[in-house]
């Protein structure tokens, strides 16, 4: 059954692929806030086909597993001489996917600024791009911190997904220790207790700035 | 080339919906269950639901999936494809639907069970004829949304090798070598197979808003 001495040799090479999947997590997540405020703002585009496109996106790729999305960007771009190595095909996935979640998030902190912004906005002569960069945008965004937090969390958790296009982060480490061993109960319990750790304790965290942006 | 394609998809379409209405069964009761375990007034069940879903959505479905199917063979549990599948998807969309359960029915105004204590009746009759009914109308567009993620989540039970929609298309994709094709064509099929559930949520959103404005 389980083995100590088996699972602490293992435990550093573990440990090394964590790095894969922590910066594969952040540059999904810079791609999932750009892309998704851009998602937003073109949903509200008044250019009609702009906005349908974007609304589109947004429904279908939420409605479609993240898994063949990256079979697609990895394996079809290719046939178009797009070829991507592992690590920005799946960042590239992992963001677009989470961009249409956060998409969601910004319209709901851009919904809930109240009419008299945008009344005054154009009230003192402010171009669009300054009503949206200086009144909309940073009223709209801090509120929504903590939301984005947890989908930051949940790009976290979701990355083993990249090792099916062979990205070798955490889990794809954890299987081939695996099937050299033919034991992966070591190996699958480490990334299972690792990924516990350490998203139960950033959603705590999340939920302390919650409390703390509740409170000004 | 369709002609060949085409059956042996709609063989792997079928396992997908049985995957997704089996977990989708049984999440609702786990759902239900965890849900109202962590309101219960017994510490000890709280405790014990609180772990469950802190585990279940600490950790993505992909790890639970592998762990159920790899790592519990070593204390003796052997569990055939499918069963591991539906068990760790189930488990997974359990955990996230007992916080719609709580949430839910923590927002049924507290005026409403002070009443139901009013008229004298049980805990149970409180529960089944005031709170639920209230509480259950609220949790239909979330609930609609997780069988979404349920259907999502069925793509990575091909990784161990169940012939799903996504274990078809790859075992093709490896023989013919039409990425393109297959792969649009596997994207089409689920965003298919969805588009039910949202115009259901958003047919339900609709008119839970009518007259609240």
């Amino acid at each position: 059954m389980w083995n100590w001495e088996y699972a602490f040799k293992i435990l550093p090479e573990i440990l090394t692929a964590l790095k894969i999947t922590v910066s594969a997590t952040f540059v999904a997540f810079a791609v999932a806030l750009v892309v998704g405020l851009m998602l937003t703002l073109a949903r509200r585009s008044n250019f009609k086909p702009l906005s349908l496109f974007a609304g589109g996106f947004v429904g279908f790729v939420r409605s479609t597993p993240l898994l063949v999305q990256l079979y697609f960007i990895f394996y079809v771009l290719p046939e178009y001489g797009l070829s991507l190595t592992p690590f920005v095909a799946g960042v590239i996935g992992l963001g677009l996917h989470y961009s249409t979640y956060l998409a969601e998030v910004y319209r709901g902190g851009i919904e809930s600024i109240p009419p008299g912004q945008w009344e005054a906005a154009k009230a003192l002569n402010f171009s669009t791009l300054n009503t949206w960069k200086k009144i909309i945008l940073p009223q709209s965004i801090p509120p929504v911190i903590p939301v984005m937090g947890n989908y930051l969390i949940t790009m976290f958790k979701e990355t083993p997904i990249l090792s099916a296009i062979t990205l070798v982060e955490i889990m794809q480490t954890a299987k081939m220790l695996g099937s050299h061993s033919f034991r992966y109960l070591e190996a699958f319990t480490i990334v299972g207790v690792l990924f516990l750790v350490l998203s139960y304790s950033s959603s705590l965290m999340v939920r302390r700035l919650e409390v703390r942006l509740n409170l000004r | 080339m369709w002609f060949d394609i085409l059956p042996s998809f709609w063989e792997g379409t079928k396992i997908t919906i049985e995957l997704t209405l089996f977990s989708a069964v049984i999440a609702f009761f786990l759902a239900f269950a965890a849900g109202f375990g962590r309101l219960s007034k017994f510490r000890a069940v709280r405790l014990l639901a609180a772990t469950y879903v802190e585990i279940f959505r600490g950790t993505s479905l992909f790890v639970q999936l592998f762990w159920i199917y790899f790592a519990l063979p070593l204390f003796g549990i052997m569990l055939p494809k499918m069963v591991a599948g539906v068990l760790a998807l189930s488990l997974n969309a359990g955990a996230y639907g007992s916080e719609i359960v709580r949430s839910t029915i923590i927002s049924v105004p507290k005026g409403q069970t002070e009443a139901a204590i009013a008229l004298n009746m049980t805990p149970w009759q409180r529960t089944r004829l005031v709170i639920l009914p209230q509480a259950l109308v609220m949790m239909l567009p979330a609930f609609g949304n997780l069988i979404i993620e349920l259907l999502k989540g069925t793509a990575l039970v091909s990784l161990i090798t169940l012939s799903d929609l996504t274990f078809v298309a790859t075992v093709l994709n490896s023989s013919i070598m039409r990425p393109t094709e297959i792969f649009s064509v596997l994207l089409i099929i689920y965003f298919v197979i969805s588009l039910p559930f949202t115009k259901g949520i958003q047919w339900i959103e609709h008119r839970l808003s009518a007259g609240r404005y």
